[in-house]
């Protein structure tokens, strides 16, 4: 008994060291990284919503499903990327302006909208 | 140079098309240019696979047909009057000249620019690849390994560059190469294996996620919007394996992204949640999977893959996969036959690859590896091997001669090696890496120091010879084995002078003249293609088997003695059927060596056909000693109809059959329930009609004569 009190205990003290100073740093990262993390936040958030309902409701119009999934899912991956690509505290893309990096967001949008479009039926 | 070497065909033969597949290709191909590209989603063919017709636009990978039809578009949008055939017919040898290109990139983008030189020689020449690909053979494998290396091309520079748009290009030409073959199902397993080989192996970086991420779920959408891949993009087995190392990378990220931005002691803590929380939740949805992928008999997985994985599936359980010759394993020298010179230099080039290890070079070594592995499970997998052993056998060439070169140089500074010019300028790129190499070597040290120059001139004359002798050998396989169109047969004669069989064409030209539009044909399934496309006919069943059951019904017709399988011929309004013999000039491939396939097909849905009837003594044989039902069944019948006086005149031996050099085991056949009406020159082609009610007297007045009259008149 007394261990699992302590683990949970042990547990707790760490997730609130843990969300406070992830709260501390995160404070340091500039307001254009943290729109783009709210937008990730939100496509993550609909593709959620979106498998839930399908795991309630049901598969039946599977294409709308899948485009609607997926789509939200691409906007996910391409701005988990672009925000790789702008975050001024990694070093992998030192020659990249953000000029380009918006750019081929953009474009990869269109494209992902396009073939979404496609595929919805 | 690729291109032109692909034209021994079109020089030696006349300009044609070759094979099976192709034809069918070929027949969708004018669809299209003439109907237009909607309506080729939509076409109903109600000409093959009577009575239950086929969906053309749902079943078929279009990349091809929409190669050739835009190509044929183009050129007449410029007023060049070009007939479809000849599009068909060029588009593979352009394609394998783009093939080259691509891999010149590919290995440039690995290794730098004189690897990628050679690497593109090697590509322009590899015999495997010219196989498919000569002028004629308009087939999916010729569009699609330009666009698997073109794939790998764009995905190894997003790899380098990091940047969104080459990853959105690379998601496009995997489209293309999904619309183009079923072998797509290679990259989209290859990628993963790769990005779960750099996380593993401590090589995570962004540049990582931005090329696998978004090509997998671009990817994964355009996959689904062709028809003939459909939902299978997210359902099947095959495609499981993208999504979880989707899923591995993300979670990897986040652990990368947590230790960037907390405090040590956090990190720890924080590390094991994340752990935690992504096994529970990556086992519940494995467990999902898992209980999906059980709930179907074949775990999700198609016929072919499953082959694939398991090599003695196809043989246990789909008779049909494994009749294909081209799904059988290789035999060895095949390897050697098909790849020479670029199988000998693989190996060093895959060493080669080791010092430095980036993640791209890392990308190609698994890329050998695993098409090693499925081309010795399947003849037709030789195709995905020839870019990956070009591009290794490049990179160890080049080495080589830079290493060698080196030699060369330091012991004179002169350069006296002038007509190798293209040698020294490609000696320039990639200087750190070779000392490395041959320091495994015992003999050079670890200090790179120059190899003596004698030995080194040695070893570049014995270079040369090797890329020579490549060279002589690519041109010889190209004229000699894969330029033949297998419509038109070539032998030499004893006396040198050269013999042309064009039986095929003749049978298949007599179809379309002397039958009624709405003749329907029988045959083995490997001649329905071209019968739909050159004889215009219906058919029961042909190259596209994706109905088992209709083919084991005509191979049970086959098996059948004669008034079984006029019945079944009859139940489904067969009026002609053909049969290919090749006995009377040694033809192999005809449809008595493949008859033991019919017995297994039609075997395998109905049980009353056993296999073992069919095999005389010490196994199959069509002599007096053959087994019984053999020489009852009706394509025994039909093949040696009238042969054995017939090759009395040319063998002098009554019945003797020239492919298995046997006298055949029966000699007066008659045919109550079928009737002569066709034979070709050579006796290859032989056409019957199916009669409406059985023949009385046995025996038919001479049908040859007849025929001839038929012919004169016709023509």
């Amino acid at each position: 008994m007394d261990s699992v009190t302590n683990r949970i205990h042990d547990f707790k003290s760490n997730a609130s060291i843990i969300v406070k100073s992830f709260n501390s740093e995160y404070k340091k990262t500039p307001l254009r990284i943290k729109v783009i993390d709210a937008f990730i936040v939100y496509a993550l958030l609909t593709a959620a919503i979106q498998f839930l309902y399908m795991l309630c409701v049901g598969t039946f119009p599977f294409n709308s499903f899948l485009s609607g999934f997926f789509c939200s899912l691409g906007f996910f991956v391409l701005s988990v990327s672009l925000r790789m690509q702008v975050d001024p505290s990694s070093t992998e893309f030192k020659g990249l302006l953000p000029e380009r990096a918006y750019a081929d967001f953009v474009f990869c949008g269109c494209l992902l909208f396009l073939v979404v479009w496609n595929f919805m039926g | 140079m690729a291109f032109s070497l692909r034209l021994f065909s079109v020089v030696k033969y006349e300009s044609v098309i070759h094979e099976f597949d192709p034809y069918f290709n070929f027949r969708v191909t004018i669809y299209l240019t003439k109907q237009g590209f909607y309506n080729l989603w939509n076409w109903f063919d109600d000409r093959t696979w009577y009575p239950l017709g086929r969906v053309i636009g749902g079943t078929v990978y279009p990349g091809l047909i929409w190669t050739a039809g835009v190509m044929f578009k183009v050129l007449h949008a410029f007023n060049i009057p070009i007939n479809v055939q000849e599009v068909c017919v060029f588009t593979a040898p352009l394609f394998s000249a783009f093939c080259s290109l691509a891999a010149y990139l590919l290995v440039k983008e690995i290794r730098g620019r004189g690897a990628g030189l050679t690497a593109a020689a090697f590509m322009a020449m590899v015999p495997s690849y010219i196989s498919r690909s000569v002028a004629g053979s308009f087939d999916n494998e010729g569009v699609a390994i330009f666009a698997l290396v073109f794939v790998f091309f764009l995905y190894v520079k997003a790899l380098n560059t990091g940047s969104l748009a080459w990853s959105s290009a690379a998601a496009l030409a995997y489209l293309y190469m999904v619309a183009s073959w079923g072998g797509y199902s290679f990259i989209i397993n290859l990628l993963p294996i790769h990005c779960l080989a750099s996380i593993f192996t401590g090589r995570l970086t962004a540049k990582l996620y931005i090329a696998y991420a978004p090509l997998i779920i671009l990817g994964t959408l355009e996959a689904a919007s062709i028809p003939v891949v459909g939902f299978n993009a997210v359902l099947m087995s095959e495609h499981f394996g993208a999504f979880f190392a989707f899923g591995i990378l993300h979670a990897a990220l986040a652990i990368r992204y947590i230790k960037d931005i907390l405090p040590v002691k956090a990190y720890n803590a924080a590390k094991t949640l994340v752990l935690t929380s992504g096994v529970v939740l990556m086992s519940g949805i494995l467990l999902l999977v898992l209980f999906y992928v059980m709930s179907s008999p074949t775990f999700g997985w198609t016929g072919r893959s499953l082959s694939l994985l398991d090599p003695t599936y196809a043989s246990k359980y789909i008779p049909i996969i494994a009749s294909v010759s081209e799904h059988q394993p290789p035999a060895w020298p095949s390897y050697f036959t098909d790849l020479q010179a670029a199988s000998i230099l693989m190996p060093a080039g895959l060493i080669a690859l080791f010092w430095p290890l980036t993640p791209a070079s890392l990308f190609l070594i698994l890329y050998a590896c695993t098409a090693v592995y499925f081309s010795g499970v399947m003849v037709r997998l030789m195709l995905v091997l020839a870019p990956a052993a070009c591009c290794l056998a490049g990179i160890a060439l080049h080495e080589a001669i830079a290493t060698l070169f080196k030699g060369v140089h330091a012991a004179r500074d002169e350069q006296e090696s002038k007509p190798l010019k293209e040698d020294v300028k490609a000696k320039k790129p990639s200087k750190p890496a070779k000392a490395g190499f041959w320091s495994i070597l015992p003999g050079f040290s670890e200090t790179g120091r120059p190899i003596p120059r004698d030995a080194a001139i040695v070893g570049l004359l014995g270079l040369a010879a090797v890329a020579l002798f490549y060279t002589w050998h690519s041109i010889w396989v190209s004229a000699e084995m894969y330029s033949a169109p297998s419509i038109v047969m070539q032998t030499r004669g004893g006396d040198g002078s050269i013999h042309i069989f064009d039986d095929f064409r003749e049978g298949y030209a007599w179809l379309r003249y002397n039958t009624p539009e709405d003749a329907i044909v029988a045959s083995w399934w490997d001649y329905g293609y071209q019968t739909t496309a050159m004889a215009n006919r219906t058919v029961l069943v042909d190259n596209n088997t994706w109905n088992n059951t209709h083919i084991a019904t005509v191979g049970r017709a086959m098996a059948s003695p004669e008034k079984q399988a006029w019945e079944i011929y009859r139940a489904l309004d067969v009026t002609h059927v053909l049969v290919i013999f090749g006995g009377f000039i040694g033809y192999p491939s005809d449809d008595i060596n493949k008859f033991l396939w019919m017995v297994r097909i039609g075997g395998g849905v109905f049980p009353d056909i056993k296999e073992k009837d069919f095999l005389g003594e010490g196994g199959y044989r069509v002599d007096t000693k053959a087994g019984k039902a053999l020489l009852d069944c009706l394509m025994y019948k039909l093949s040696y109809y009238r042969y054995a006086e017939a090759s009395l005149m040319t063998t002098g031996q009554l019945g003797f059959d020239r492919v298995r050099n046997v006298q055949i085991g029966k000699m007066d056949i008659s045919l109550e329930y079928f009737e002569e009406v066709f034979t070709s020159e050579h006796w290859m082609v032989r056409i019957y009609k199916v009669l409406d009610r059985p023949a009385r007297d046995g025996k038919l007045p001479n049908p040859r004569s007849s025929r001839g009259k038929i012919r004169r008149g016709s023509s």
